[in-house]
């Protein structure tokens, strides 16, 4: 396997612009988690000293990567040579001991402790088991000046710091483990244009002196900027290794990234046919059953306006952090908004109340299922009708006959699997627990209590439903599965706003697409006028605007 | 491992008390011949889990009196003497279970109430002042329930909206209520003359006490509350998964009110059992009830995070102490072992339910 390995990295040598031996080389890395292939043979080469950027899209693996260099995960099969030596890293300990540090996203530090003690973290300077403070902290002043920050109190609780300065002790971390690669995973998404700027002196920093920086960002500037070369992810495959970062032209690195080999199974739009849905809105403009009008939280989105009719599918494309889910949570009275209001069927539904919201007929599948959605411990059933046992139930005794019926009718139509509504929804699949989870918002008490149906006069069924990531961390199967079932909801008259990370989800499923970054709304077109490179450069900055020529 | 072998065999029709015999022994163990396999079957159901725990508590009861059968033959091989005798543990256990029974719909819904020894203190001397028992025993009942339940409808209105920690705004109010109790009081014991309510504690109602019908009607009407009302659901909902409960449109909030309120009523309700049996209103009654319902509730397998938990479990669990306590009684040991023994059960009863007792039941043999 190894020697395999290696003589097809042979090939990847033509790129190699440095000499030397490679700090880092990974090859033909295999990961693989029940379902899912995250890695399928990765290459990566690291030199000493250099800026290695990662590219790829939501779901390439990076994130998987990433956590291989940590030694979070190990990988199924595969290479590590660190300083030319096959290594296998038992744990993240082990990792940070051989060299490698690893800054997240969501950076780890411990709000409650101050800078010094954070950068010291499990390595706590000690004599005697005694902490020597007075120690810690004119070390973690001298981390820090080395990253040009002295100017950070070193007692400051990390909790009162600014984003950027939490980067930096983070960063500081990595220094006082003596760290010669530091993985930094989208470190710039929470930083305003000149801390990036600040960011970037620090890596150069680090980089004169034979650091060297795995560098993950969506945004291609910035790999432009700071990036020596490339590696682009793609389905877990590495689609090119070693571009060089500032030559490279635009749309070929959005190329490498594009065009996914994972089937991406969409039903047929009925009787509408790919271009027609748009010259349909046009000519027949069905009153809006959403209308979304100036929503605005600050630091979150801004200014919103939408509208999303009966039958019809919007899909939202974004980045993580460009407002998207909170704009979806706040649509749905999870938050409060600052400003603007949101209608349905023309009635303003009240701010910040969920049941009302509910009431009105709106449905949330939100984006983190296990946490917001679902209680695992639970029967199916009694997850499938929590948003309506009330309706079920008569003078406040719950029915769970009725209850149980109208799941398993559910159950039916999206053909869960197993059927067996009694069970505990944690024994389900990713899959089906979204079932679940999209299953409570088809319920309609009202045909199941006529008392109840002849008393409102109307249906108490669900009219728009909004999806966050409908198919975060379900298999390639069973997302045919719920895109049909996402689909047929609409053809039965539900209105349906999406928000997705995956570009081809939200351009073969939606109707229409509208573009979101940084919380703000950059575009809106019928599905069928986008393609996925465009609504991709949109996402991440405009970029072929700004740099298209080498 | 243990996984794949439930899913393997768990009945598919999901009702795992009525499906087709045939079919599950077919599908739970082939090499079986067929009798008693829908029990089996059952039994290796998750839904059974509650019940194979309550079982669990049964045995111990069992265990207890095969104790007292070997320590004392004379009480509890006698059906007269062992009818009356646990009558008296009944009796004992019958407060203390009406405060568990309500702790229980607080810790299903994955909070805590420290104050209830407190609030019981409190609506104790504030319904048998002079002055309220001179409006007689009606207007006892009235004061202690409304007392009661107030004191949790505050404790509920702090956790709720005021957004504090259930553990801090009870631990608050199990101070404050105490102190409020001894001012009230005086510190005095406050002698009951009412005859309505000293006869709560002395009169018999078909050959039982009415303290343990009042306990039996409390557990059946919170057994109803929790298992077939909305009122119940959205409480387990809460605890289970509260951010998945309030994003499917449940008010979180009016919720942990009313339970805060149910467990502050259950206070006011024990309350009056306590002063009948004491036949005196004190700032002392209660002493230490929190940390026994707490544990009679935790005993009976409720989940302490919440979601999960039975009324029949916290019955069971009072009982299993008030069982234990009467038999460091009849053998006149010291209450130093009793309270050694209380602590070594419920150590025991909390691993034994970690490592599952049931899952002997279950295993194909």
């Amino acid at each position: 396997m190894t020697e395999a390995g290696m003589t097809e990295a042979g090939m990847t040598e033509a790129g190699v612009t440095a000499g030397g031996e490679p700090l880092l080389r990974l090859t033909g890395i295999v990961k693989t988690f029940p379902g899912v292939r995250a890695l399928d043979g990765v290459e990566l080469e690291v030199l000493a000293g250099e800026v290695h950027c990662l590219l790829g899209q939501n779901g390439a693996g990076k994130s998987t990567l990433i956590k291989v260099l940590a030694g979070v995960h190990r990988p199924d099969s595969g290479s590590l040579l660190w300083h030319g030596e096959e290594v296998s890293f038992s744990g993240p300990q082990a990792a940070t001991k051989a060299g490698i540090a690893t800054i997240y996203q969501e950076l780890d530090l411990v709000d409650d402790l101050t800078v010094a003690e954070n950068i010291f973290l499990g390595h706590e300077q000690a004599a005697a088991g005694f902490v020597r403070r007075g120690r810690m902290r004119a070390e973690a002043t001298a981390v820090l000046r080395r990253l040009g920050h002295g100017d950070i109190p070193v007692n400051r609780k990390v909790g009162r710091l600014p984003a950027a300065a939490k980067q930096i002790v983070s960063m500081g971390r990595a220094l006082s483990h003596d760290a010669q690669l530091l993985v930094m995973d989208e470190p710039s998404a929470v930083l305003a244009h000149d801390e990036v700027a600040n960011l970037f002196r620090v890596i150069r920093e680090l980089t004169s002196r034979g650091i060297a920086v795995v560098y993950i960002s969506h945004r291609l500037e910035e790999i432009r900027e700071i990036g020596d070369r490339v590696t682009v992810l793609k389905d877990g495959r590495t689609s090119a290794v070693n571009l060089p970062a500032r030559t490279t032209r635009t749309d070929d690195l959005v190329t490498r990234m594009t065009g996914r080999s994972i089937e991406y199974v969409f039903p047929e739009r009925a009787g509408r046919p790919e271009g027609e849905s748009a010259e349909r809105t046009d000519a027949n403009p069905s009153p809006a059953l959403l209308e979304v009008v100036g929503l605005t939280r600050p630091g979150e989105f801004a200014d919103v306006s939408l509208s999303v009719r009966a039958g019809e599918i919007v899909g939202i494309a974004g980045l993580v952090g460009s407002g998207r889910s909170e704009l979806l949570e706040t649509i749905y009275g999870a938050r409060k908004p600052h400003s603007g209001e949101v209608r349905l069927d023309g009635r303003r539904l009240a701010p910040g109340r969920v049941s009302s919201a509910v009431r009105a007929g709106l449905g949330l599948a939100p984006e983190e299922r296990k946490s917001q959605a679902l209680i695992l411990e639970d029967r199916i059933y009694r997850n499938v009708t929590l948003a309506t046992f009330a309706r079920y139930a008569s003078a406040g005794f719950t029915r769970a006959a009725a209850e149980r019926a109208a799941a398993a009718e559910i159950a039916d139509r999206l053909a869960l699997h197993p059927r067996a509504v009694g069970r505990p929804v944690k024994t389900l699949s990713g899959g089906n627990q979204q079932k679940v989870v999209l299953g409570r918002w088809l319920l309609d008490p009202s045909t199941s209590t006529p008392s109840q149906a002849g008393r409102s006069g109307k249906s108490t069924g669900t009219r728009l439903l909004l999806l966050d990531e409908p198919t975060r961390g379900v298999d390639v199967g069973a997302r045919a599965d719920l895109y049909r079932v996402i689909r047929r909801m609409a053809e039965n008259g539900m209105g349906v706003l999406m928000v997705s990370s995956e570009v081809p989800e939200v351009l073969g499923l939606a109707d229409r697409v509208i573009v979101m970054r940084e919380g703000r709304v950059v575009r809106e077109a019928p599905a069928g006028e986008l393609d996925e490179e465009t609504v991709l450069d949109l996402v991440m900055a405009g970029s072929l605007l700004e740099v298209d020529s080498p | 491992m243990t996984e794949r072998v439930k899913v393997v065999t768990a009945p598919a029709d999901g009702s795992p008390d009525k499906g087709s015999p045939a079919d599950r022994s077919a599908t739970a163990s082939p090499a079986r011949p067929d009798s008693g396999f829908s029990v089996r079957g059952w039994f290796r159901d998750d839904a059974s889990e509650p019940v194979r725990r309550n079982l669990g508590l049964i045995a111990v009861l069992l265990v207890l009196y095969g104790i007292g059968a070997w320590s004392r033959p004379d009480i509890f091989l006698h059906a007269d003497r062992l009818w009356s005798n646990e009558l008296t543990v009944l009796t004992l256990a019958s407060s203390i279970g009406v405060v568990a029974i309500g702790m229980t719909f607080v810790i299903i819904s994955g909070g805590i109430d420290l104050s209830v020894g407190a609030l019981l203190a409190l609506a104790s001397v504030w319904c048998t002042t002079l002055s309220t028992q001179s409006y007689g025993a009606a207007t006892m009942i009235f004061v202690a329930l409304v007392v009661g339940t107030v004191a949790g409808l505050t404790n509920g209105f702090l956790i709720a909206y005021g957004r504090m920690a259930p553990f801090i705004a009870t631990l608050a109010a199990m101070v404050a209520a105490r102190g409020l109790a001894q001012k009230i009081s005086g510190k005095t014991t406050q002698v009951v003359s009412v005859k309505g309510i000293t006869d709560i504690a002395q009169r018999k109602f078909l050959g039982l006490p009415w303290l343990v019908i009042i306990f039996a009607v409390v557990a059946v009407l919170a057994w109803v509350l929790l298992n077939r009302t909305t009122f119940g659901r959205r409480s387990a909902a809460i605890g289970g998964n509260g951010e998945a409960a309030r994003l499917a449109g449940i008010s979180v909030r009016r919720t942990q009110v009313i339970i805060y309120a149910l467990s502050g009523l259950c206070c006011g309700i024990a309350a009056l059992m306590v002063t009948a049996q004491a036949n005196s209103g004190s700032s002392d009654h209660g002493n230490l009830y929190e940390l026994q319902a707490i544990a009679a509730v935790i005993i009976g397998g409720t989940a302490l995070a919440g979601g999960r938990g039975t009324i029949v479990g916290s019955v069971l669990g009072v009982l299993v102490f008030s069982q234990i306590t009467n038999l460091f009684i009849v053998n006149n040991l010291a209450i130093e072992y009793q309270l050694i023994a209380q602590g070594v059960i419920i150590v025991a009863a909390v691993l034994i339910q970690q490592f599952r007792v049931g899952s002997l039941l279950r295993r194909p043999t």
